[in-house]
C-alpha cells in the first residue's frame, strides 16, 4: 500500500505533469479559459489515464514489444470514446466547450508517457494508482492555471464574480495569458522548492538531467546513465584495490621492520 | 634588463559616452513632444506621464533589489522606457492603466530576460500592445477639448478627409506624444544632431512607408502625407525604432530593418482590421533582429572578400 501512496505524492507533487513534466501542454494552453473548464479537462484526462493504465498493465504480458504503441492507442481510443459518450449524455456543456479538446486526449503525451514509462513495466494496482496520482496532478495544474487566467481575464472564479467588470485584463482570456500564467506559477514552483525531479530537491544527482531515468528509457540519456555507473563502480573497485595495495605494503614494511628489530 | 613593459588587457580604447548620457539625450529629445501633450491635452496627461515614468523607476528598483542585482535605476533607461510608454497613452485613461503598463514593461519584458541590454523587444511598445489587447476600449477613447473623435487615421481607413496642416502641428485627438509632428521632428534634430541615432533606420522606414502607401493606397499626396504624419510613425521612427538594444547594429542591416518595418506598417494600416500599425510592426522587426544582423555582418576589417 505504501508503494501506491509513493506513486499519488510522484504524480501530484514530485513529478507533477503540468509544472514540473512540462507534459499536455496543448490542453494545458487551451482549455484554461475558465476554472470550470480546467478542472473538466482535468478530471476527463483523469478518468482515462487511470482506466488505460490499468488495462495496458494487465496486457503488458500478451501485447507484443514491436507493436505496443499501436495497441496502447486502440486502448487509450476506446477509452476516450466511452467518455466523450457519456461526457455528451451527461454533462453536455462541458463536452461543448471543451469540443475538439476531449477526441484529442488520444493522443495526449502524458497518458502515452505513462503507458510507457509505468504501466508497462509495474502491476494494475500500482499503475492504477500511477494514473490517479498523475491525473490529479494534472487537474491541480489545470485548475490553477485556469483560476489564475478567470480571475484576471475575466473577473470571475468558478463563475462567482470577484472583480469588476473594468478591471478585468482581457488579455489573460487569451492564449498570450495562458503562457503568462503557465510560467509565473512555474516559475513560483520552482522558487518555492516544492521538491520535485526539476529543481534538484527530489535526490541528490550530479547529473544535469536529475538523474531520473524512468522517463527517457530507450534513449541516449539512458546509455550515458549507464556510462557513468559503470565508470563509477570501476573507479571505486580502483580506488579499493589501491587501498589493499597500500595496506599491505605497509604491512610488509612494518613486518620487515620487526624482523629486522627482532635480529 | 629588469624594464618590464606592461600592456593591459583590452579595451585600450575608451569613449566617453554612457549609457546615462544617452538616455538622458533621449529624454530631452522628448520633451518638446511631451510638453505639446500637456499643453493641449491639459493635466491629465502631465499625470499619465508621471505615472508611466514613476511606475517603471520604482518597478526596476523593487525588482533589482528583490533580486540581489546591482541597481541601474541612474542610468535612466528605466526613465525614457516609461516616458515612451506614457507618450503612446491616450490622456483620458484610468491611471492605473498606465501604471499596470510599466510594471509589465519593466518586469515582464526586460528584467525577466536579463535587465537592459538583453530584452527582445521593446519594453514600452510590448506594454502598449499588452495594453492594446487588455483595455481596447480605453485603450482607443481619444478626445479633443472634452470632444471624443476619431483619430485621423480611423477617418482616412473609413474613406473620410483630414486636415493635414492641423496633423502637423498637433492639432488632433490621437496618444499624447504622437499628435505633434513639429515638436517629434524638433526632438529627433537633436537626437540626429548629437549623433546619438543614424537616420538610416527612420529615413528607410518613412520612405518605404510612403511608397507602399502610395502603391497600395491613394496615389495623392495629400493621403501620403496624412498617413505620414498620422498615428505614430513619425514618432515610432525617430524614438522607438532607434532603440539600441533592438535594432541592428550593422550600417546595412539598420536599411533593411527600416524597409521591413515601412512594409509591415503599410500591410498593417491598410490591409489589417485597426487604423494603427506601428507597434505591432516595429515589434515584429524587434523579433527579427538577430536574423538581419546575422546576414548583413560586414567583412572584418584585412579580411578579402568572400572566396567563391
Amino acid at each position: 500500500m505504501n508503494k501506491c501512496m509513493e506513486r499519488l505524492y510522484n504524480g501530484i507533487i514530485k513529478e507533477n505533469p503540468t509544472f514540473v513534466l512540462m507534459l499536455g501542454m496543448c490542453p494545458t494552453l487551451a482549455t484554461t479559459t475558465t476554472a470550470v473548464n480546467g478542472m473538466g479537462m482535468g478530471l476527463t484526462t483523469t478518468a482515462v489515464l487511470v482506466f488505460s493504465n490499468l488495462i495496458i498493465s494487465c496486457l503488458r504480458k500478451i501485447i507484443p514489444d514491436r507493436v505496443r504503441i499501436p495497441a496502447y492507442i486502440v486502448i487509450v481510443a476506446s477509452l476516450v470514446t466511452i467518455v466523450q459518450l457519456l461526457l455528451q449524455a451527461f454533462i453536455p456543456s462541458l463536452n461543448e466547450s471543451l469540443g475538439i479538446f476531449i477526441p484529442l486526449i488520444v493522443v495526449n503525451c502524458i497518458i502515452l508517457g505513462r503507458a510507457e514509462a509505468y504501466a508497462a513495466k509495474n502491476g494494475p494496482v500500482e499503475s492504477a494508482f500511477d494514473g490517479i496520482g498523475m491525473g490529479l496532478g494534472f487537474t491541480l495544474g489545470l485548475t490553477c492555471i485556469a483560476i489564475f487566467r478567470e480571475l484576471l481575464g475575466a473577473g470571475t472564479v468558478f463563475g462567482v464574480t470577484l472583480i469588476p467588470e473594468a478591471y478585468k485584463i482581457t488579455i489573460f482570456g487569451l492564449a498570450p495569458g495562458a503562457f503568462f500564467v503557465l510560467a509565473g506559477l512555474t516559475a513560483l514552483q520552482n522558487k518555492f522548492k516544492m521538491p520535485s525531479a526539476t529543481n534538484g530537491a527530489g535526490g541528490e544527482s550530479v547529473l544535469a538531467c536529475g538523474g531520473n531515468c524512468s522517463h527517457c528509457s530507450g534513449s541516449a540519456c539512458m546509455a550515458n546513465h549507464a556510462t557513468l555507473e559503470t565508470r563509477r563502480l570501476q573507479a571505486e573497485e580502483d580506488a579499493l584495490a589501491a587501498k589493499k595495495a597500500a595496506v599491505a605494503q605497509k604491512q610488509t614494511e612494518l613486518s620487515a621492520k620487526l624482523d629486522k628489530k627482532d635480529n | 634588463m629588469n624594464k618590464l613593459l606592461n600592456v593591459s588587457s583590452s579595451p585600450h580604447a575608451r569613449s566617453s559616452v554612457l549609457t546615462g548620457n544617452l538616455m538622458f539625450d533621449v529624454a530631452i529629445a522628448m520633451v518638446p513632444a511631451a510638453v505639446y501633450g500637456v499643453y493641449q491635452f491639459g493635466l491629465k496627461a502631465l499625470c499619465v506621464l508621471l505615472v508611466t515614468m514613476a511606475g517603471s523607476v520604482l518597478s526596476e528598483y523593487v525588482y533589482e533589489s528583490l533580486m540581489g542585482k546591482p541597481i541601474t535605476v541612474m542610468d535612466g533607461s528605466a526613465l525614457v522606457t516609461g516616458m515612451i510608454l506614457g507618450l503612446n497613452m491616450p490622456p483620458e485613461i484610468p491611471l492605473w492603466i498606465p501604471f499596470l503598463g510599466s510594471v509589465f514593461a519593466i518586469i515582464v519584458v526586460k528584467q525577466i530576460y536579463g535587465g537592459l541590454g538583453q530584452n527582445f523587444m521593446n519594453p514600452a511598445l510590448a506594454a502598449r500592445c499588452f495594453l492594446l489587447i487588455s483595455f481596447a476600449s480605453q485603450m482607443s477613447a481619444f478626445k479633443l477639448d472634452g470632444v471624443s473623435g476619431a483619430t485621423p487615421l480611423s477617418v482616412l481607413k473609413n474613406g473620410g478627409r483630414v486636415d493635414v496642416a492641423a496633423m502637423f502641428v498637433g492639432k488632433i485627438p490621437g496618444t499624447i506624444g504622437e499628435v505633434s509632428v513639429v515638436a517629434l521632428l524638433i526632438g529627433a534634430a537633436y537626437l540626429l544632431y548629437k549623433k546619438v541615432i543614424s537616420i538610416r533606420i527612420p529615413a528607410a522606414y518613412i520612405i518605404t512607408f510612403a511608397v507602399f502607401v502610395f502603391i497600395f493606397g491613394e496615389q495623392d499626396l495629400g493621403y501620403v502625407m496624412a498617413h505620414i504624419c498620422g498615428g505614430g510613425l513619425i514618432f515610432g521612427a525617430f524614438f522607438m525604432a532607434t532603440d539600441y538594444v533592438t535594432s541592428p547594429i550593422t550600417p546595412n542591416g539598420r536599411i533593411v530593418f527600416g524597409v521591413l518595418l515601412g512594409i509591415l506598417t503599410g500591410l498593417f494600416r491598410l490591409f489589417g482590421g485597426s487604423a494603427e500599425g506601428v507597434s505591432y510592426a516595429i515589434i515584429i522587426g524587434n523579433l527579427l533582429v538577430p536574423l538581419i544582423e546575422k546576414v548583413t555582418l560586414p567583412a572584418a576589417f584585412g579580411k578579402e572578400g568572400k572566396k567563391a
